[in-house]
């Protein structure tokens, strides 16, 4: 499975380049991703049918525990070909698509990296690889979503799908890895073993909210379900592969694999059962509101999600069959409707409900698939769908809550099977209206993945126990860690499960019909709930979050050096000030020796030349006494034995100097700009600062100097790193690493100076100055200009300031 | 700048000098005083002298590659040292050293390479700070 894995990095790297060399034929390339993923899953099959699991292992971080074991049972079977089958068709579709767009090849590497990281989260039996390929997919979906980078609606959609998603998987690490630390292992395998330790440990709470809030965010649920209307800003085939089939499964697909470990008590089921409740009745409701056919699928597809975890919730072995079940029947036909609403769109120029009509005639291939698919989403025979909704009926039957279960679950299944006919039968029937005039069938890839999707939902309704035998009860036995028969059968006689299904494709088709009242009325109510929805929850926090920012950057990066200083200094002293109150112990008294000749006169060098500085008043003699002051520091390293430290000193301070020099070219005469209360306070920081690095290094002095450091570097410096001079040793061998980091530093450094120069002059220059690096000089400009004004004004005012000639 | 003729053909003499001294630094530096940085430090300087005595220009036009060139050929040759310990399977940053020392050279291996590479580094970094400001 690994090499498969292997396989999908490799082309996501040379996708473009492929693209360049074969143009939209490439694709064929991209597809032997699904394709290999699809033959091994074949082969696999008898495998994994036999003997429960096919499992493979790499090592990555084997002291941690964090290691790439891939595990193929029923669940992931299920899921990892739902995902490399629709992937394959959809790869398909695309090239069609997206024919002529530029960035085509960019386009498939983001999808097959999506595909890469969504086959190895289902694959995976490590709970750190499943994280990190689960991070991929968020990463690739916010690529995908905001594709289309121009459009300000996609950009937004894709930055509010990353941020609940990526909200939530923070949330999900800190459960599994809390996860990991109670079972004392990160193999999910062993992990499911102990369930029952999991369950009766005090931290079984906080790690289900953690997991919870990562797998609903990513599946959608209610309150964090409003991003997935918004990703149907992707181009249509990310639609049908990530926000129907596979990704919002993810979540789904956790907790299944989870059920082991963490369900069977009260919290989870509630959870569970609540939030899929919720899902389902808001998905099924806004539903009916909506008038854009990726709209439709989209809230419908909530919908079914929260069923899902709804069915999950309630735990028992029918109910696992029945979630099994309908995620399959539910992957195909939502997939199809995707595709085929994305080829009405290319063809009819529209995705609006209320504007197409009569298409079957022009479009019958496409009509074909939807009407298969349609089958399936409505719940008629012989599609899978049929043999999922009697089963849902017959769950939510069976269950202790059925008095009003059965009742909302009906409500929702009938607004569901409305807006599916507004979405697979509408667009093709009746009076033909499109706002394209030359109307016409779409190429065979657009119109065929949409035609197998929908032909093999009804296929395995019609082979039911083929299908329970093949994929349903490996995945059962997998979710539920024992085997369970599963029998599927498209008849069983006459039941209630019967009854209520034809009552609601009855009453679901009554509510179709009356759209001209049902739309208008549920979007007016929508509009009205707005204020309170989750969605402008999240909008008005993430305004807060922007205000805050701004407010408190505009209160310490305020464009003037001297705030940035004080504020610096003041935390730097009152840090150091605190953690030496209270952690401190001076080891042995302060000795004081008489001083030698040559300390006097360096300090008195120093001294002196500190007070010139300060009195100084033309730039370049201060630059030049820094110089000083830096040379005599350079000397006091000399003759307190540090020769290499002296020399770097020595060579660092010529460059500094000339450095200033260049530098003080650009900057106005020395000028008093401040109040003399503002300068008194300038002098107690500074002084404080002084007295503060005086006592560090005093303190600093009097710690042992022996180490165990000093004597292993002064023994293995020679025979190990075959050098004399230990601090270079040190410096290139020893702590190379630490040195590689540095000089990246440095470069990184290098290179921001050259763009802060370069671009100030060419901003200066630019007529409309928004932007980034405009703003950034902004302040550089403001001070230097403030300076300049108050320059004039305080030499007109005093009268003080002698015209010194022009200083270079 | 103001244009002093001493300077002016002082730094002519001086620049190839200096430049020698730096790459005895730099070769000197496992064993004795000196090292990658100083030498590179000491090549900067070199440079920037003659870029005051004559021009920046000038300065640029004696160099072979651009200093970001410089600063990429430094990066380069640190990483690819480091690199040289996994072709034997040895971790990354392990220092591999040829068995015999060369004449002039002295003893040769990865961390002396990593030096050279810190040494093109640093010249390349200063010269392009300094360059750049003095072209302002």
């Amino acid at each position: 499975m690994e090499q498969i894995i292997l396989l999908g990095v490799t082309l996501v790297f040379i996708a473009p380049v492929l693209r360049r060399i074969l143009g939209e034929w490439a694709a064929g390339i991209y597809a032997l991703l699904p394709l290999s993923a699809l033959v091994y899953l074949i082969i696999q099959l008898p495998e994994v049918l036999k003997s429960g699991s096919v499992v493979t292992h790499v090592s990555w971080i084997p002291s941690l525990g964090i290691d790439l074991t891939f595990r193929l049972d029923g669940l992931s079977l299920l899921f990892s070909l739902l995902i490399s089958g629709i992937g394959f068709l959809v790869v398909l579709y695309a090239a069609n698509y997206m024919h002529g767009h530029l960035q085509f090849g960019q386009f498939y590497a983001y999808l097959l990296l999506f595909m890469t990281a969504m086959l190895g989260l289902a694959w995976s039996d490590n709970l750190i690889g499943l994280f990190v390929f689960w991070e991929l997919t968020s990463v690739s979906s916010y690529l995908l979503i905001g594709f289309d980078h121009d459009s300000l609606k996609a950009r937004k959609a894709a930055l509010q799908a990353l941020l609940v998603t990526a909200g939530g998987g923070l949330a999900l690490l800190g459960g599994l890895i809390w996860l990991g630390w109670e079972t004392g292992t990160l193999e999910i395998a062993q992990i499911n073993a102990q369930g029952e330790l999991i369950r009766s440990s005090a931290a079984y709470l906080p790690i289900l909210v953690f997991v919870l809030l990562g797998a609903f965010t990513k599946s959608a649920q209610f309150p964090f379900h409003f991003w997935l209307p918004g990703a149907m800003a992707a181009p249509t085939p990310v639609s049908a592969y990530l926000h129907s089939a596979t990704m919002v499964k993810a979540g789904i697909y956790l907790l299944a694999r989870l059920t082991p470990a963490l369900s069977g008590t009260g919290a989870w089921s509630t959870a569970l059962i609540t939030a899929g409740l919720l899902t389902l009745l808001v998905g099924a409701f806004l539903a009916l509101g909506q008038t854009d056919l990726k709209r439709l699928l989209a809230y419908t597809t909530l919908a079914a999600l929260g069923m899902i975890i709804l069915l999950l919730g309630l735990g028992t072995p029918l109910a696992v069959k029945t979630a099994m079940v309908f995620l399959l029947a539910h992957s195909l036909y939502k997939g199809a409707l995707f595709l085929m609403a994305g080829g009405i769109d290319h063809a009819a120029g529209t995705r609006d409900v209320d504007q197409l009509g009569g298409l079957a005639r022009s479009m019958p291939w496409t009509a074909l698939g939807a009407f298969l698919a349609g089958l399936s989403i409505t719940g008629l025979p012989p599609a899978l769908g049929f043999i999922g909704k009697e089963y849902i009926y017959e769950t939510a039957l069976d269950t202790s809550l059925a008095a009003w279960l059965v009742p909302m679950v009906f409500v929702a299944l009938v607004s569901v099977t409305a807006a599916a006919g507004w979405i697979f039968l509408k667009p093709f029937i009746g009076q033909r209206k499109a706002p394209e005039s030359d109307l016409h069938e779409n190429s065979i890839l657009l119109w065929l993945p949409p035609l197998l999707l929908g032909g093999l939902g009804v296929l395995a309704g019609l082979f039911s126990q083929a299908t329970a035998d093949w994929l349903i009860k490996p995945a059962v036995g997998s979710v539920l860690a024992t085997d369970t028969p599963v029998k599927l059968a498209l008849w069983y006689g006459f039941t209630p499960m019967l009854l209520l299904s034809i009552l609601t494709v009855l009453s679901g088709f009554l509510v179709y019909s009356q759209r001209r009242f049902v739309q208008p009325f549920v979007s007016r109510m929508t509009a009205a709930l707005e204020a309170i929805s989750p969605e402008s929850l999240y909008n008005r926090a993430l305004d807060g979050l922007k205000t805050l920012a701004a407010w408190q950057t505009a209160l310490l990066q305020n464009g003037y050096l001297r705030i940035y200083l004080i504020v610096v200094v003041l935390a730097f002293t009152g840090l150091v000030v605190l953690a030496m109150l209270t952690r401190v112990i001076l080891p042995a008294p302060l000795t004081v020796t008489s001083p030698h000749f040559y300390d006097i006169v360096l300090a008195g060098l120093i001294i002196s030349a500190v007070f010139a500085i300060v009195k100084a008043s033309s730039r370049l003699a201060t630059v030049a006494i820094l110089g000083l002051i830096g040379f005599s520091v350079a000397l006091i390293y000399l003759m307190y034995g540090a020769p290499d430290l002296a020399m770097v000193q020595f060579a660092i301070e010529t460059l500094t100097v000339i450095l200033f020099v260049l530098v003080i070219y650009k900057l106005p005469k020395f000028s008093r700009i401040t109040s003399p209360r503002a300068r008194i306070f300038d002098i107690l920081v500074s002084i404080s600062a002084g007295i503060l690095m005086t006592v560090l290094v005093l303190i600093m002095t009097l710690q042992p100097l022996e180490s165990k450091v000093t004597s292993y570097y002064v023994e293995s410096s020679l025979p190990e790193a075959r050098g004399r001079n230990i601090v270079n040793v040190i410096l290139v061998d020893f702590r190379g690493l630490d040195t590689l980091g540095e000089i990246s530093v440095l470069a990184l450094a290098a290179i921001g100076v050259y763009a802060l120069v370069r671009f100030k002059s060419s901003a200066e220059n630019r007529i409309s100055g928004k932007s980034l690096l405009a703003e950034t000089e902004k302040p550089i400009r403001v001070t230097a200009h403030s300076i300049l004004e108050e320059t004039v004004i305080q030499s007109d005012r005093s009268g003080r300031m002698k015209e010194e000639g022009v200083e270079k | 700048m103001v244009r002093s003729p001493v300077l002016f053909l002082a730094a002519r003499y001086l620049l190839p000098l200096l430049l020698i001294f730096s790459v005895f630094l730099l070769l000197r530096g496992h064993n004795e005083v000196g090292g990658g940085f100083v030498g590179g430090l000491v090549a900067a300087s070199a440079f920037m002298l003659y870029a005051i005595a004559r021009s920046p220009s000038a300065a640029r036009r004696l160099l072979p590659v651009s200093p970001p060139a410089l600063i990429a050929i430094g990066l380069a040759i640190a990483f690819g040292s480091g690199m040289v310990g996994p072709l034997s399977g040895l971790p990354v940053m392990t220092g591999v050293w040829l068995a015999e020392p060369l004449p002039v050279l002295g003893k040769v291996g990865t961390p002396v390479l990593f030096d050279v590479g810190v040494y093109f580094l640093v010249v390349g970094i200063c010269l392009h700070i300094l360059l750049t400001l003095a072209e302002e």
